[in-house]
């Protein structure tokens, strides 16, 4: 590793002064009255519950905020003494969203586009490219495309970008929230190399805690009333502060979910609604991700899909849902859960689903289709020709238990990222399914919403709903799941196939 | 050219820079267009299907790729001979229908024009490389560098959007709503891609930003878009045939300038 | 950012008008240029079967479809509100329908894409790019599909009958100013209120103040 990648520069310092943002069209201040100085070299995990202006402060040091037409700034925020906006390329900024960041087509120049914007001259990119994608252990010819890589290295190449700056603030906004477990690893052993490598100062929010804890030296709580709430060593301040953060949606390391261990459910039944003889599954005709695919749905109980990125989780869902057409085998219902429909749930009519399979869709914006949240839940019921005062009953009860009523006149697209998934929960439920399939429904959720998705699989699991869930999220699998079918991954494209059978836990 | 997997190739087509492929179709169809006459376009189809051979293409990509012109061609031409300015002998005659000698020889025309502007610039294109036109276009053609690699990045998003598309369409299926109105539902789609779309055009535009994108400073080019004997040479051909095509139908009394 | 409140920020906000593009300009109106290119993808596939059901009805009639390949620039336009955003996101819409689907009017496509949003943008700009009211959306896309009818008049049907010109260039204003200008008018509202043009001013002219 050559120190020079990233410790030739030297840390920058953060000074903020009774510092304030409120952006064009709010009334409301993101950030105000913030008083804070960060010494060169120091290493910052930020938390705050979600409002609080976290993401907000590490934009404006970045630099992208955008200028007046975009909102209004009071007070001082400072980066080496100088309006971040000044400087350019002193701040480096890793973001949430891996699809989001990847901004050329090959991996070589997508590390080089900061380069080239600060003027940087041409031997000189390619000398920081090599370093920067050796720093995050990305070895990958330069001429790779970048749409074929995993989240984990999509966030390790932005990281490499950054780095190719010579930034002397790294700041880091939820880098591994949309990850898997393993891209998490991936993206924390990264950042670890580069910390270990160079001076520059160190600034990262995130709600899992435990994954930086041990790489910063201090803690900065960000108070949704303005200023700042704690800010000291990371163990001090997450012994004092503790259940404050954990009730505020932060996953504080040694609290565990908060949740008591529920007692067994008893009415797990037995009886299959879906069996699935030789299935195999595909996204597209031509391309079979796994076959002979062997398990049975049961009533009343939560089965798991798990397995590695690939595997085809995802889309054996989709499949058992009855969504997309087998590519071999089949997905057949039961005569009592058909209920005189056809036997195979992907030759149901649409508005044949919605009264016996739901599904929850890993992105919740994909299934909105109404322009407020009351009119969301009610394009299933109506879909069903329901009476038009057991629509608004049944709308009102599932407004209420989802804790949705006082947004029920708000757009879905503006809802947060928790109270989305919980409407895309709610969509569902309106409808009384008899099974529930959900894909990643906890990903890059807060503490906060993962228990409530949590207690609320648990009482439909007690009501007699079945459960289906595509899960990287290990607590959560242990949390609510009888039992888990593992996909075993795909060694190679030519080479699809594979499954274990169904682990009783 | 695809925008999901770049075209790779060894073929000298493969190296030649975008722009001097963009500029040899712009031109001979710059030409083309302003006379509507079949000898003119028929020289230079001809000429076309000599050169296709070293386009770097294979006969089923060809026609893969040239079909909607080999489509719309005929029918441009179709709707000229029944609607087309009447002149000389009446073939047949019905309401607005007016198919006559001269409509024919227009149609022909039409036909032929088309099909000799389409081809070239759809082969041509197979073999470019999004990245290289950008780099091309914004060092060679000096066209604002903010603007070209907007855009070029605004294409690699093309992927993510058609996964999006699918999800949609399998989302209202769950939803229960997709049984009729196929009209209002395509029309709810794309709404919903737009919003989905412009949410992902906004993160990538904080993620530019951050990489110091829009910066007043002198940008530079890691990679440099070169212009030289090949490049010159192509558009030399674009420029050869087009005269060629004029010459013979000037020599032949058949040039027809569209504005008379 | 829900709807707590009802104040309204005026629809001629106080906020400094630049007619500079920042990045966030650029970004967005290429994702519109884009997507809309994907759509006129589609609609290519879908033109020629439905102008051969429109023409025989009455020959020019098929230029009624022209708005399908007009609303990219109406809709930058409106949204971006910057001098060139109804040209750059016309263009753009047309070379990427070019590169992905391959068409039959080849490298014209450029002309055609430039003329069309050359006819939205001067409404645009007539009205001094302050105003953006539904009628100038209407107007904008009635100036598209006059371009668009003269671009083509001269390029694909030459020599046309006088009746054909005279179909052909209304049923071409008419559908500019239906698909281009109502439907993006409408969509831009729509955008607005699912926040996510919460960065422009077209995102916080229309929505309420939180």
């Amino acid at each position: 590793m050559t120190p020079a990648a990233a410790g030739s520069v030297s840390g920058a310092s953060v000074v903020a002064r009774g510092w304030g943002w409120r952006h064009a069209g709010r009334r409301r201040w993101a950030v105000d009255g913030l008083d804070l100085r960060i010494e060169p070299g120091e290493r910052v995990l930020l938390l705050g519950a979600s409002g609080a202006g976290k993401s907000t402060l590490l934009h404006a040091l970045a630099g992208v905020l955008g200028g007046e037409e975009e909102g209004e700034q009071r007070g001082h925020l400072l980066v080496n003494g100088a309006e971040p906006t000044a400087e350019r390329g002193q701040a480096g900024l890793l973001l949430q969203d891996p699809d989001s960041q990847v901004i050329l087509a090959r991996v070589g120049d997508d590390v080089a586009f900061g380069c080239e914007n600060l003027g940087v001259p041409r031997d000189e990119i390619w000398r920081r490219v090599t370093d920067a994608l050796r720093m995050v252990g990305l070895n990958l010819p330069l001429g790779h495309p970048t749409s074929a890589l995993s989240g984990g290295q999509k966030q390790r190449l932005a990281l490499a970008g950054v780095l190719a700056m010579r930034p002397g603030l790294l700041l880091l906004d939820e880098p591994t929230a949309n990850l898997d477990p393993e891209g998490v690893l991936e993206v924390r052993e990264s950042v670890a190399r580069v910390l270990e490598n160079s001076e520059a100062t160190f600034i990262v929010i995130e709600h899992r805690v435990a994954v930086w804890q041990s790489l910063v030296n201090r803690v900065i709580v960000l108070d949704a009333a303005g200023g700042v709430l704690a800010d000291g060593h990371p163990d001090d301040v997450l012994t004092s502060q503790g259940e404050r953060l954990a009730a505020a949606g932060v996953w504080v390391p040694g609290r565990g979910s908060g949740l008591v261990a529920a007692g067994r459910r008893t009415s797990s039944g037995t009886t299959p609604l879906l069996r699935t003889p030789g299935l195999a599954i595909a996204r597209t005709k031509a391309e079979i991700i796994a076959r002979d695919l062997e398990l049975d749905v049961l009533a009343g109980t939560a089965l798991a899909l798990t397995g590695p990125n690939g595997a085809g989780k995802s889309t054996l869902a989709l499949t058992l849902a009855g969504l997309l057409k087998p590519a071999g085998g089949a997905v057949l219902a039961s005569p009592e859960f058909a209920d005189g429909a056809d036997p195979e749930p992907i030759r149901w009519r649409s508005r044949q689903l919605l009264s016996r399979i739901g599904t929850v869709f890993q992105d919740p914006e994909h299934q909105f289709v109404a322009a407020t949240v009351r009119a969301e839940l009610a394009v299933g019921p109506r879909a069903l020709k329901r009476p038009e005062a057991a629509v608004t009953a049944r709308v009102d009860e599932v407004l209420q238990r989802l804790r949705l009523d006082h947004l029920a006149e708000a757009n879905p697209f503006t809802l947060s990222g928790g109270e989305k998934r919980r409407l895309s929960v709610g969509t569902v439920l309106a409808t009384q399914p008899q099974l529930l399939v959900l894909d990643e429904p906890t990903f890059g959720q807060d503490l906060r919403t993962w228990r409530e998705i949590v207690v609320l699989l648990d009482e439909l699991l007690r009501e007699g709903t079945a459960v289906v869930a595509v899960s990287h999220d290990a607590d959560f699998v242990a949390a609510v799941f009888d039992r888990e079918f593992r996909l075993a991954g795909r060694t190679g494209a030519a080479a699809p196939l594979i499954t274990s059978g169904v682990v009783p836990r | 050219m695809s925008l999901i997997a770049p075209p790779r190739g060894d073929r000298a087509i493969f190296r030649i820079n975008p722009v001097a492929k963009l500029a040899s179709a712009l031109l001979l169809a710059g030409v083309l267009i302003l006379t509507i006459d079949w000898v003119s376009a028929a020289v230079a189809l001809a000429c076309e299907f000599v050169l296709v051979f070293w386009a770097g293409l294979s006969l089923k990509s060809f026609v893969l790729r040239t079909l909607p012109v080999w489509i719309a061609a005929p029918t441009a031409g179709l709707t000229t001979l029944l609607y087309g300015q009447p002149a000389g002998a009446v073939y047949w005659a019905f309401g607005l229908v007016n198919v006559t000698e001269g409509s024919l020889e227009l149609a022909i025309a039409t036909t032929l024009r088309i099909l000799a502007i389409g081809l070239p610039s759809v082969v041509l294109f197979v073999t470019v490389d999004p990245t290289d036109l950008a780099d091309g276009l914004a060092q060679v053609v000096k066209l604002p560098a903010r603007f070209v690699l907007g855009g070029l990045a605004g294409l690699r998003l093309v992927g993510l959007f058609l996964g999006d598309w699918r999800a949609l369409e399998l989302a209202r299926r769950a939803r229960g709503i997709a049984d009729g109105g196929a009209g209002r539902r395509l029309l709810s789609q794309a709404f919903a891609l737009l919003v989905l779309s412009i949410r992902r055009g906004s993160k990538l535009a904080t993620a530019m930003e951050a990489r110091g994108f829009g910066a007043p400073v002198q940008r530079t080019w890691a990679r440099e878009s070169t212009f030289r004997g090949r490049e010159v040479a192509l558009i030399g051909i674009g420029l050869a045939v087009a005269l060629l095509a004029v010459g013979v139908s000037v020599a032949l009394g058949s040039w027809n300038f569209v504005l008379t | 950012m829900h709807a707590t409140s009802t104040l309204l920020t005026p629809a001629t906000s106080r906020q400094p008008r630049s007619y500079r593009w920042r990045v966030v300009d650029i970004v967005i109106a290429s994702v519109i240029g884009v997507a809309s290119g994907l759509i006129f993808v589609v609609w290519n596939q879908a033109y020629n079967p439905l102008s051969g059901l429109l023409t025989p009805l009455l020959p020019g009639l098929q230029a009624l479809l022209g708005g399908g390949w007009l609303f990219a620039g109406v809709l930058g336009g409106l949204i971006i509100r910057k001098p060139g955003a109804a040209i750059y996101t016309e263009l753009l819409a047309a070379v990427v329908s070019t590169l992905v689907g391959g068409t039959a009017w080849g490298a014209t496509i450029l002309v055609s894409g430039l003329v069309q949003g050359l006819g939205a943008e001067l409404v645009f700009a007539l009205f001094i790019y302050a105003n953006y009211r539904v009628y100038v959306a209407l107007l904008a896309g009635a100036g598209a599909g006059l371009a668009l009818a003269v671009n083509d008049l001269l390029l694909w049907y030459p020599g046309s009958a006088a009746p054909f010109i005279a179909v052909y260039t209304v049923s071409a204003i008419v559908s500019g100013i239906v698909v281009a200008g109502l439907l993006s008018w409408l969509a831009m509202r729509g955008l607005a209120r699912t926040g996510a043009l919460s960065r422009f001013a077209a995102g916080r002219s229309s929505r309420t103040r939180v």
